[in-house]
């Protein structure tokens, strides 16, 4: 209760005019002398001017705001809010690695080239593709990345007939939202009631049209596809191509190999599986994994060694049917670096147990709720990494919704589950424990969810009103996108 | 079991709550025929401190020459209250602020980063961050299509001034959608976009693309090509450098109505050189077109009380709702570098900024003069630079350039395998990180490399 006491000004209405942080500046200034009045900055930018005290106050509170994964459990399905090692940090912030220039020549960076390549190898090995370029700087990048491989690949064929994607209906919104970045058309598979791609529907879609299907598996319903032989025996026979969007490898880490199910192309989310951070909306690294006739199209660079053992990058002259450059470097190095440095503890026997514990963590969790009287979407399937919780039944009698148990979650101390996605299950929570959770962190989610049950039975409007002890109540969405204050502006 | 909490105990209770014998029973719709064979090609686990000296030892092992190169990453100092805030688990370990009651630590601080940008820049309004200046760029072009709707053409005019490598990322991203990026060439005697380049007879143009300041360090006629542009049209995008912000005009303020859309590296603002990443890509705009911004905007709104509070908004633009529709694929950005460089704007202040940015012009401007005095160095334009500058060489480059590492100096970038026709020359910069004592070790260095 005492946050909400507490309400945090914006660091400018912290700001009085005329005070400096002399520590960062007093001996900084020169002349302007090569640069001509007409080209100069009339007004300064208002920029706060606080002490490096009020600064350091002044965020350090807001961080007291964050629900983060230090402070609470954070079973966010879809998104493996897992343990991020501080090891990683530390060891990423060497001064080495952070003051190396980005253009500095091999040879003086064969320390860091080196992890990335042993990165690059280990991701080989743990999801069966030939190679992998580690360049893109999130999911979506790897999503575009491996969507544009699959057009350079059919370009380079001649096969410019290929206009159309396929995406299931329960994929991430990113899936289709890339296949038209790339130029395709989106066409949607449904779902049958088991969870599984309908694959009839499929049937009916593919033809000489067909560039490619976009999947994730296990699915983002949480259960694993299990006739993904035969959809990639119909895609590939209509001479589409395979896509593995890897936001769930988790559940199958070492388990089962993306390029054992038959899949061209696949992207991993570095910052899910590899538990680099998610600080608060990134960065994260989304590198792509591809099948031998993929290799040419890789986007650039890509860390090579040659035969003396000396590590280098490989660039446009290396592999000159590559789709090109996503970022002007090597995209997120140090998240890679983070990456690298987890799986290194992890090592061989660490991987395998990752979708071990994350799926007993899973099933276990999903049992519980069951006893507990919650109503799942698939009842008869196991629990991948995650399952979704219907509330469909509360939502007419006591009448609360998805969203009311979420923000209730928060009064409890657990930021809430992904809710309303997949978008064809309704009124639904998507719960994802992830492995780094201890039992008792469960079952303490499994009362605070039948406490909050208990709470709507008796009274509704406990849970429409909540969150009640967080630092604000619940926001008017409708009023922000409505009357657009995007950015504070000096009082006249 | 690294990073896994289970006692023996625990999992035999959750296997009973669960009617299994083992957890290989929870994988049992798995088909048999796809169960992977052991990862030998995975070494096995090491514990934190095996793993500590090996990363110890790599990092040891790159050279950590004095850095006279910039060339869209620079080398500033960092005051130490960035990062130890930065890295608190509350924003390090915290997901994307869908949960507005439970983030709004980082979405105020969001909100105060698109305040500071839009300040920055003298524009209208700011996104909270895109993956990098390139692909920043990119998400430029991709915008300007969608707000200028009297353009049919797809057609962007690209300045050879622009970055070669940002170049490279708008071709390979926007391609797809048939939009063709023109090139202009550049003003050889001042290294900016040459306006005789500039289309006679214009016809139906999407958009200009404007660097301030350019690859070369110069600085371009901004009001003059703002204006040209729209006269014609176009949108202007601006390409800009955050730390030149705080001394050159504001793209805001370009010309008679200022640019459209606005872009750049945000690597300067507090973010270590680190390889090439994670940086940050900043993105501004005139209010009226922010409905077909990319990315995610913070707004301000209040709570069930009337309280100020914070939300992420305009999210129908997003891909999550919107799908194949949307602005954009971006889903994850670059959070927890827009925190850093929040914090770092705000201890820096508009007085620390200014002198960061007066000291590496006049740092550069005296490196120019000291190897300009060298026998065969000069400098190729004559244009007002910011705080870069190439020079012509009386050697190949790549020779000079590994003399001087031999040295322990990064010298600057060799333009010739991007710009053929400058063979011979080096885009050198100096930050406010280089004092005299590093300068004259550069100029005793190259005197003893052309010797």
């Amino acid at each position: 209760m005492t946050q909400r006491a507490v309400c945090e000004p914006l660091i400018f209405e912290h700001s009085r005019p005329g005070r400096v942080n002399r520590a960062q500046s007093a001996h900084l200034g020169g002349e302007l002398n090569g640069i001509p009045e007409s080209l100069r900055r009339k007004h300064p930018p208002r920029l706060p001017e606080v002490s490096e005290l009020d600064a350091v106050r002044h965020y350090t509170r807001l961080s007291q705001k964050n629900f983060s994964i230090d402070t609470h459990f954070y079973p966010l399905g879809s998104c493996t809010m897992k343990y991020n090692p501080r090891a990683c940090n530390t060891l990423a912030s060497l001064p080495g690695f952070l003051g190396q220039h980005p253009l500095s020549a091999a040879r003086d960076s064969q320390g860091i080239l080196a992890c990335l390549w042993e990165l690059q190898e280990m991701l080989k090995e743990v999801t069966g593709m030939s190679a992998v370029s580690l360049t893109p700087m999130a999911g979506a990048q790897g999503e575009f990345a491996g969507v544009a491989m699959i057009r350079a690949y059919h370009d380079a064929r001649g096969d410019d007939a290929r206009t159309e994607i396929l995406v299931p209906d329960a994929a991430h919104g990113t899936n289709p939202a890339t296949a038209t970045m790339c130029g395709y058309t989106v066409r949607e598979i449904p779902t049958d009631n088991q969870g599984d791609v309908d694959e009839e529907a499929l049937k009916a879609a593919v033809g000489p049209h067909t560039a490619g299907i976009m999947l994730t598996n296990p699915s983002t319903l949480g259960v694993f596809e299990r006739r993904i032989h035969e959809i990639a025996r119909i895609v590939h026979e209509a001479g589409g191509l395979l896509y593995y969007d890897g936001a769930n490898l988790n559940a199958i880490l070492g388990k089962v190999k993306p390029g054992d199910m038959g899949f061209d192309v696949i992207h991993m989310n570095l910052h899910k599986t590899f538990s680099t951070p998610h600080g608060g909306g990134g960065p994260g690294a989304g590198p792509v994994g591809v099948s031998e006739h993929l290799q040419p199209f890789m986007p650039i660079p890509v860390v090579g060694r040659d035969d003396s053992g000396a590590f280098r990058w490989l660039d446009e002259h290396d592999l000159p049917q590559s789709i090109g450059r996503l970022s002007a470097h090597m995209g997120n190095t140090g998240i890679l670096l983070r990456a690298y440095i987890y799986a290194l503890m992890l090592g061989r026997e660490g991987m395998v147990r990752i979708a071990d514990y994350a799926t007993l963590n899973a099933n276990y969790l999903m049992a519980r709720l069951r006893d507990a009287g919650f109503d799942m979407a698939l009842p008869g399937r196991r629990a991948t990494h995650e399952f979704i919780l219907t509330l469909k039944h509360q939502a007419k009698e006591p009448g609360v919704t998805a969203m009311d148990f979420a923000k209730r979650l928060l009064d409890y101390g657990f930021h809430a589950p992904t809710t309303y996605f997949p978008l064809i299950i309704p009124e639904c929570l998507l719960i994802e424990p992830t492995e780094t959770e201890s039992k008792q962190a469960l079952d303490a989610f499994v009362e605070a969810m039948t406490a909050i049950q208990a709470e709507a039975e008796k009274d509704v409007e406990t849970l429409k009103g909540a969150p009640y002890s967080l630092p604000v109540r619940r926001l008017d969405d409708v009023k922000a996108a409505r009357e657009l204050d995007l950015r504070w502006q000096a009082k006249a | 079991m690294p990073f896994i909490p289970h006692t023996e105990d625990d999992t035999r209770a959750m296997l009973a709550a669960c009617g299994v014998d083992s957890i290989e029973d929870l994988f049992d719709e798995i088909p048999p025929e796809l169960r992977a064979d052991a990862l030998d090609g995975i070494p096995p686990g090491r514990d934190e401190l095996a793993v500590s000296r090996l990363l110890h030892a790599r990092a040891a092992q790159d050279a950590q020459p004095l850095c006279f190169t910039g060339a869209g990453a620079y080398e500033h100092h960092i005051p130490a209250a960035v990062w130890e805030i930065t890295t608190r688990g509350e924003y390090y370990s915290a997901y994307t602020p869908y949960q507005a009651e439970a983030s709004q630590g980082t979405l105020q601080l969001l909100y105060e980063f698109q305040t500071m940008m839009s300040e920055l820049t003298a524009m209208e309004v700011a996104n909270a961050s895109l993956y990098d200046g390139a692909t920043a760029l990119a998400e430029a072009v991709l915008m300007a299509v969608r707000a200028n709707r009297k353009s049919k053409a797809r057609r962007i005019l690209m300045p050879r001034t622009v970055h070669p490598r940002y170049r490279g990322v708008v071709q390979a991203i926007v391609h797809h959608q048939g939009i063709t990026l023109e090139l202009l060439d550049y003003d050889t005697a001042g290294g900016h976009i040459n306006p005789a380049s500039l289309p006679t007879t214009p016809g139906d143009i999407t958009a200009l693309v404007i660097p301030q300041p350019n690859f070369f360090g110069a600085l371009e006629d901004a009001d003059a090509l703002t204006d040209w542009a729209h006269t014609h049209g176009a949108l202007v995008i601006g390409v800009v450098n955050p730390t030149a912000m705080a001394v050159i005009t504001p793209p805001g303020e370009w010309g008679a109505a200022g640019a459209d859309i606005v872009c750049g590296e945000g690597q300067p603002l507090g973010i270590p050189l680190a390889s090439g990443g994670p940086y940050f890509g900043f993105m501004c705009c005139k209010q009226k077109i922010v409905r077909q911004m990319p990315g995610r905007i913070i707004g301000a709104t209040v709570d069930l009380e009337g309280k100020r509070g914070y939300v992420l908004t305009l999210q129908a633009r997003e891909q999550h709702i919107r799908r194949s529709k949307a602005t954009s694929n971006i889903c994850t950005n670059q959070g927890l570098m827009t925190t850093a460089a929040t914090i770092y704007m705000a201890v820096m202040g508009p007085a620390g900024l200014e002198g960061v940015a007066r000291q590496c012009h006049a740092n550069t401007r005296a490196l120019v003069q000291q190897l300009g005095e060298i026998d065969g160095v000069e400098t190729v334009f004559d244009r007002p630079t910011f705080h870069e500058t190439v020079l012509r060489l009386p050697r190949p480059t790549a020779e000079v350039l590994a003399g001087l590492s031999e040295r322990g100096i990064f010298g600057g970038f060799d333009l010739s395998a991007d710009y053929p026709e400058l063979d011979n020359t080096l885009l050198v910069c100096a930050t406010e990180t280089r004092n005299e004592t590093d300068m004259d070790a550069y100029a005793a260095a190259l005197r003893e490399v052309l010797a």
